[in-house]
């Protein structure tokens, strides 16, 4: 990262969360969220498993609704259930932790259905662009296979065309390595790095550190629905402020 | 007493069989597009719909068919509303099998992980074209077999219309009895009929689902 996140700030925010509040029945699951992504920016979510991370990911494309606060993508608040929002979620790219690539499509079906059918593209020219993602992403040649054929790392990659052939303002990736066998999760992240050099504004909630370290503008650190801290990558984990990092880095780093 | 299709016996079976027929089709079509409608309603994000479907499916899965057919062909022309009877059977039949469709639907709709659902709207699909598009494509497979069940049911079903006034394969058996004609003969014969069209039924059942099977 050549800018740094100061710089970025500067201009009006992409994503913009303000005093934004989620229950799960008594469970108070966000906590006044208050969270500003600059266009370009790379922010990584970290925290301990229950702490409000997918939630929070998931309220920015409307998945999950929001008991008070506002949040705004571009400039815009998120509109209402409706044809409104269905537009907007096509500008904000999700990546799941379990791929959901649709099983009864073809790899390159999987990319082509919602250009064509939200983005009224016409067929040709949305196989042309799937194409070129597919290859870009490293899966060219398994265009015409089903995603069960697949193995993840391969099923993930898929995914992260499929979402950025909506041409997203902005990606949303929740966990996006957790099921994943080791061995491929490199060649996930090693796209997800490539997209951030490009310039792509991304969320990222994940505990892998390399990627965080080469590739984050910025680390927020979520506990109990809060975010308790927020750094650079490298201070955060050379030297966090609180204790429940600490706590946290501590735990994930032994293993 | 005499062989049973003689005096234009044959004609009035023939054209009991296609009434059966014609019903038990109507009957489908509506009852299969009531039930796409239902099945819809109760996954939909509104709760007025929801419940709605709900409750359709709790008063007509629940209450017996025979029920169903006094109550069109009874309680309806008081209230100012005059069917001929086919009409009315029509409308109780799809009424009735329209909320299993809709079960079936359902439950194969459930057997679909949310995931699915949840790409297809973070890719901007709307609520129909998530349902037509991902998710009722993927419940297809475990629909059929059961779907088959509930429109083998349908003609058998169909036979009550019988009582009320529509000329159908069974009430054929009341003519003939009163002819005092072999009863046994009479019912051989209408058992073979609603055999030929549940075992084409089963055919075209069993033919989607090897087609569902194949295209994975
Ligand atoms: N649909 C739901 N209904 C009720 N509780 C939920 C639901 N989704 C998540 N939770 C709870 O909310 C908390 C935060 O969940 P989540 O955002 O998934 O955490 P994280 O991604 O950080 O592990 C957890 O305690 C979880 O059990
Ligand atoms: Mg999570």
């Amino acid at each position: 990262m050549t800018e740094n996140s100061a710089e970025l700030r500067d201009t009006a925010p992409l994503v913009a969360l303000r005093g934004v509040n989620k229950h799960y029945g008594a469970l108070h699951v966000l906590q006044d969220i208050d969270l500003e992504i600059a266009q370009g920016e790379v922010v990584v979510l970290i925290g301990p498993s229950g702490s409000g991370k997918s939630t929070l990911c998931r309220t920015i494309n409307r998945l999950e609704t929001i008991d008070s606060g506002t949040i705004e993508v571009d400039g815009r608040p998120l509109p209402a259930e409706g044809r409104e929002l269905a537009r907007l979620r096509a500008q904000v790219g999700m990546v799941f932790q379990s791929f959901n690539l649709f099983s009864h499509k073809t790899v390159l079906e999987n990319v082509v259905l919602a250009q064509v059918k939200v983005g009224k593209v016409a067929k040709a020219e949305a196989e042309r662009t799937a194409r070129e993602l597919l290859e870009r992403v490293g899966v060219g040649a398994q265009a015409d296979k089903y995603p069960s054929q697949l193995s993840g790392g391969q099923q993930q990659r898929v995914a992260i065309a499929r979402a950025l052939a909506m041409n997203p303002k902005v990606m949303l990736f929740d966990e996006p390595t957790s099921a994943l066998d080791p061995e491929m999760v490199n060649e996930v992240l090693e796209v997800m790095r490539s997209l951030a050099a490009r310039g792509m504004t991304m969320v990222v909630v994940t505990h892998e550190m390399g990627f965080a370290r080469s590739a984050a503008n910025r680390v927020l650190f979520m506990a109990d629905g809060r975010i308790v801290e927020e750094s650079t990558p490298d201070a955060f984990f050379t030297a966090p402020r609180t204790d429940r990092a600490k706590d946290f880095l501590s735990k994930i780093l032994q293993h | 007493m005499g062989l049973i299709f003689e005096n234009g016996n044959f004609s009035a079976f023939v054209e009991g069989f296609l009434r059966t027929i014609e019903l038990s089709a109507l009957s489908a079509l509506f009852a299969l597009l009531l039930g796409f409608v239902l099945a819809a309603f109760r996954v939909s994000p509104v709760p007025v719909l929801r419940w709605f479907g709900t409750a359709w499916v709790t008063v007509f899965r629940n209450t017996p068919l025979l029920l169903l057919f006094f109550a069109v062909t009874f309680m309806l022309p008081p209230l100012d509303v005059h069917l001929d009877s086919f009409t009315a059977a029509v409308i109780a039949l799809s009424a009735y099998t329209g909320s299993f469709v809709c079960e079936v639907l359902r439950a194969g709709i459930n057997t679909v992980p949310l995931g699915q659902a949840e790409a297809a709207r973070s890719l901007g699909m709307g609520f129909g074209q998530t349902l037509s598009l991902v998710v009722l494509p993927q419940a297809a497979r475990s629909v059929i077999s059961p779907m088959g069940s509930v429109f083998i049911a349908l003609p058998r079903n169909s036979a009550i219309a019988g009582a009320f006034n529509v000329p159908e394969l069974f009430s054929f058996q009341k003519v003939l009895s009163e002819e005092a004609y072999d009863i046994f003969a009479i019912f051989f014969w209408i058992a073979l009929a609603y055999l030929a069209i549940s075992f084409s039924i089963n055919a075209v059942f069993s033919t989607l689902e090897r087609r569902v099977a194949v295209a994975r």
